[in-house]
């Protein structure tokens, strides 16, 4: 059965009635169908195919060809409304594809005045996107680990050239221009310059220093092995050093980092003491120094936050260990070690955060006389299996080892869930030690996510006849979406004994085990 | 140390390229911040043999590949693609004669031609009285007296078969800028045609009155005319809907107002002048085979450029697609001819279609065609159906070449110039293949167009001259 239809004077585009034409034969029942404009071609090309009628005499180019060849009426008239509805339709004005740059050259091209590259992709890659970055005077926040030292060396050296902000690799948080790059919180703006070799270091000082009452200037990560390895000497921490030392709104410069290697000590000693300004300096587990006078040594973060703003104001600054009073700590220790089992002896970490680990590490080793970690200070206390806990234990659980094929455990709380539950099983344990990072790109809720768990901990121990005593801290600001507060008493109804700071929860650890062996 | 830059930042408003977690740039897109996510993808598709590569070419210091790029894309900016003349291939086409056929794309033996291109040999043969028949001509072609050449290496290009032989008459295009020349057959219009493969009489004897009728009196309507400039009606085109490879809609209409006015001044019978207006009238592709000579005028002085990864030839023969690279001279980097992804004329569906095959991707090569497709809106139902569609078709080519046309711009995007000068690096990293529009051939020798539609160019050919250059010019 066949439908011929003429148009006259209905001109549209051949592709469109291409595409209108495959369409119409995808029907069912439709054996041919030609949807076209009359010319010769198209007219000899129906008229080949057994299409041939009378009307088709009279058409000519401008004119269109419905032709339709089907098995019954119905499916002739149901195509033919087909081709109807085709050649009527409107097609959204979005389309369906949407162009994304595919690389930083094509990004440029779009956004020309990008003054920062932040880069996250699998490290091998990293360095070369990051180097095209610095190449065209970009600044670069490389937040990938697993970037080969060379290729850091490399990078920093072409930095330095180039006067070029070089924060990482491995480099977790910076805060710019009172903006949050990667994982930080919401700190006020202020007189404090921050640089960092540690992300959750930087962080946990941020959130100090607000809580203080202070405020940021600017926040300069510089990953983990810029002081620590004398090949790349410190660069970026004496760069961004000397930046602040130039910044009008910076009055004091916060400097955070692990101890840095024996050769790069000078050199970064020289930066501090001629930025013109005061420098609190924070190596975490390395004694205090004598220096010039500029230069105020820290022994935690907290303190790191709580010097630096005293100094912004002006004013003296009286170290102090808790912020309850003394009565309130010894009561809360009573508390705590009151229902603990003989057996119930050591102490396990939990951590999230990187520096939060190495510092609950440093404040509790040699109290304790040695605690288990993959980052020791001592190499005899070297964790042999990580994912297995041994005498005391703190482990970061964003190591390496952890995260293979899953997010990091700042993002996916189930690595350290998983963690508790294991350890929960262990009658030995007498305290659980924990880190709650909040703030952008983190867990939305980190603190509801170990409730049940951490519950959990609590009953087992109870019907072991002992008491597993948690003791942790928030590292966020009432402004983050996360709300400090919320965290904290999140975790208070959890049992959970909730310290205002990272270095305060180690040292209530540390007093904790102190009256459990006095016992 | 220096820190000018860095005290700067402070001061500026932040403004960020994000690569990676998504979550970065939402974090700082809900605080106002401007950011830029980028679709990345690991460089090379992730292949550790490219990419080390790349790091040797990189580490080349001494060699300025940005440089020799942007003098090569200059050139071709620079270039002023001139309708000079008609004139007999065998009077004007270097290397030419009797014995001698020129074909699309890259080299490709008798043995291996594929159907359409057979066909088109034949019909050649016949055309130029080396043989009466199929049968003849077949065995003519076999024989080893006939030698088959690249368009390309004879300063010519021809659409889909691309077959040029001595008497068939040609347009002159004159790059006037550097005075270089090109050369193209004049296009028979759709269906049963040569460079489809057809070669029956009726294609004989329209391929006779173009060589007796349409070619001597176009000449002399060009003559009186003067030199027509093909870069002016090529920028025309583009702000009248057309993209000059698979849409010429605009760009015909233009030529026959260019050359009418000349056309009725001659002393020829009314019927013939007619009849060449009518041809030219229902052929939209009339127009192609001045684009294509046009193109490739304007990119041939961008050739033999010390250092430069421009890719100055892209060129099918159906069986092999090819590509050849400023920086290395004549060779051709070849793969397997694609099957096209395209539309169809009634009647015909994609089991009649032959391989890619013609010179006419030239016209991408020069930032026009594919690359212009957001300025033809009229076949955007190649690309997904939106105008849209075709805009973030354009814009992803930007991310393979190097510069922005200078004269050929697209009104939907603000009067962007076109993308322009393919660097075949880029192509290499990101796995972005150069688009390019076409028509397609039936499979068969003798049955003509079947469709239309994009070609993917085989991946391998890019490859592979990424890695001759880096023999070449690596560290």
């Amino acid at each position: 059965m066949k439908r011929i239809i003429v148009r006259k004077d209905s001109y549209y585009d051949s592709v469109v009635l291409m595409s209108i034409s495959a369409e119409i034969k995808k029907i069912d029942g439709v054996g041919e169908a030609v949807v076209a404009m009359g010319t010769e071609v198209n007219l000899t090309l129906i008229k080949d195919m057994g299409l041939d009628s009378d009307e088709l005499r009279a058409a000519g180019p401008n004119d269109l060809i419905i032709a339709l060849e089907g098995e019954s009426e119905e499916v002739l008239i149901s195509a033919e409304s087909k081709v109807n509805e085709l050649l009527r339709k409107k097609s959204s004005a979005d389309g369906q594809t949407a162009y994304r740059p595919t690389g930083f050259e094509s990004a440029v091209k779009v956004m020309p005045d990008a003054n920062l590259v932040i880069i996250s992709l699998p490290g091998q890659y990293a360095g070369r996107e990051a180097r095209k970055a610095l190449q065209v005077d970009r600044h670069v926040m490389l937040f990938s680990d697993n970037v080969p030292i060379e290729t850091e060396i490399e990078l920093k050296k072409l930095a330095q050239e180039r006067g070029l902000l070089m924060m990482g690799p491995d480099c977790g948080t910076a805060m710019i221009n009172g903006m949050p790059i990667c994982f930080a919180n919401v700190v006020r703006r202020g007189a404090i310059g921050l640089v960092s070799a540690a992300g959750t270091g930087l962080q946990e000082v941020a959130c100090s220093i607000e809580k203080a009452g202070g405020g940021v200037s600017q926040g300069i990560g510089t990953g983990g092995r810029d002081l620590k390895d004398k090949r790349v000497g410190g660069i970026m921490v004496r760069m961004a050093v000397e930046a602040l030392a130039q910044d009008p709104e910076t009055k004091v410069i916060a400097v955070i980092s692990k101890p840095p290697a024996k050769a790069v000590i000078p050199n970064v000693m020289k930066t501090f003491e001629t930025a013109g300004k005061p420098c609190v300096v924070h190596f975490i587990g390395a004694e205090s120094a004598a220096g010039e006078e500029n230069i105020h040594y820290a022994k935690s973060l907290e303190e790191t936050a709580r010097m630096a703003v005293a100094l912004s104001r002006g004013e003296r600054y009286t170290a102090q260990e808790f912020e309850l009073p003394e009565e309130e700590i010894a009561a809360l220790v009573e508390r705590e070690t009151a229902g603990m089992a003989p057996q119930q002896q050591f102490v396990r970490g939990l951590f999230t955060g990187g520096t939060l680990t190495d510092e609950a590490v440093f404040a509790l080793h040699e109290p304790l006389g040695g605690v288990y970690s993959l980052d020791p200070v001592d190499p005899a206390f070297e964790l042999p299996d990580p994912h297995r806990s041994q005498g005391h234990t703190i482990v970061d659980l964003g190591e390496d080892v952890f995260t293979v094929g899953r997010p990091h455990p700042m993002i996916d709380a189930s690595i350290r869930t998983e963690r508790i539950e294991l350890e929960m099983e262990d009658p030995e344990v007498a305290v659980l030690l924990i880190d709650c990072v909040i703030g952008y790109s983190s867990h939305p809720d980190p603190a509801g996510a170990m409730l049940d768990v951490l519950q959990a901990a609590k009953s087992r121990a109870r019907e072991r006849g002992g008491y597993l005593a948690i003791v942790g801290s928030v590292t966020g600001t009432e402004g983050d979406s996360q709300n400090v507060h919320d965290q904290r008493r999140k975790l208070k109804s959890a049992g959970c004994v909730v310290m205002p700071s990272n270095y305060q929860a180690a040292k209530l650890v540390e007093r904790i085990m102190a009256r459990r062996a006095s016992k | 140390m220096k820190t000018d830059k860095i005290t700067e930042l402070f001061k500026q408003e932040l403004k960020v390229i994000n690569m990676g977690l998504e979550t970065f740039a939402d974090n700082l897109a809900e605080l106002r911040v401007q950011t830029q996510q980028v679709d990345w993808k690991p460089p090379a598709g992730g292949d550790a043999r490219l990419l080390a590569l790349f790091d040797r070419l990189e580490a080349n210091t001494a060699l300025d590949i940005e440089s020799a790029n942007a003098e090569a894309v200059a050139r071709i900016m620079h270039a002023k693609p001139t309708l000079v003349d008609i004139g007999i291939a065998a009077d004007v086409v270097p290397g030419m004669h009797k014995k001698l056929v020129l074909h699309a794309g890259p080299p490709v033996a008798w043995e291996n031609m594929a159907g359409p291109l057979r066909g088109a040999v034949i019909g050649g043969l016949i055309y130029e009285g080396l043989a009466r028949d199929a049968a003849e001509a077949e065995e003519l072609a076999a024989s080893g007296e006939i030698t088959f050449d690249p368009c390309h290496h004879h300063d010519a290009v021809g659409p889909m078969a691309g077959v040029v032989t001595a008497s068939m008459p040609v347009w002159i295009v004159e790059n006037t800028t550097f005075g270089n020349k090109a050369y193209c057959t004049l296009n028979e219009g759709l269906g049963k045609v040569l460079r489809y493969g057809a070669y029956s009489d009726e294609v004989i004897n329209r391929l006779n009155w173009m060589a007796e009728d349409l070619a001597p009196i176009l000449r002399k309507a060009l003559q009186l005319r003067g030199p027509v400039d093909i870069k002016n009606i090529v920028a025309q085109m583009l702000q009248m809907g057309d993209e000059g490879h698979n849409r010429l809609r605009a760009g015909t209409s233009l030529m026959i107002r260019e050359l009418a006015p000349y056309l009725v001044m001659l002393d020829e019978p009314k019927e013939k002048l007619s009849r060449i207006l009518a041809f030219m009238h229902e052929n939209d592709h009339f127009t192609l085979n001045i684009t294509m000579p046009a193109s490739k005028s304007s990119v041939d002085p961008a050739r033999d450029i010390e250092g430069s990864s421009l890719i100055v030839a892209m060129a099918r023969n159906g069986t092999e697609f090819g590509i050849r690279v400023s920086g290395l001279g004549d060779r051709w980097f070849t793969g397997p001819a694609s099957v096209v992804d395209g539309l169809y004329l009634p009647g015909f569906s994609a089991a009649d279609a032959a391989r890619d095959i013609g010179d006419s991707v030239i016209t991408e090569t020069t930032g026009i065609g594919g690359f212009a497709m957001a300025a033809a809106p009229a076949i955007v139902k190649f690309v997904g159906g939106t105008p849209q569609d075709a805009i973030t078709f354009t814009r992803r080519m930007y991310d393979i070449t190097v510069a922005e046309n200078d004269t050929y711009q697209i009104p939907a995007m603000d009067f962007r110039g076109t993308p322009t000068g393919i660097d075949l690096r880029k192509v290499v990293e990101t796995g972005t293949l150069p688009a390019i529009n076409t028509g397609i051939a039936h499979k068969d020798p003798g049955v003509g167009m079947v469709g239309a539609g994009l070609v993917r160019p085989p991946e391998n050919c890019f490859r592979d001259a990424f890695e001759a250059f880096v023999e070449r010019y690596g560290a």
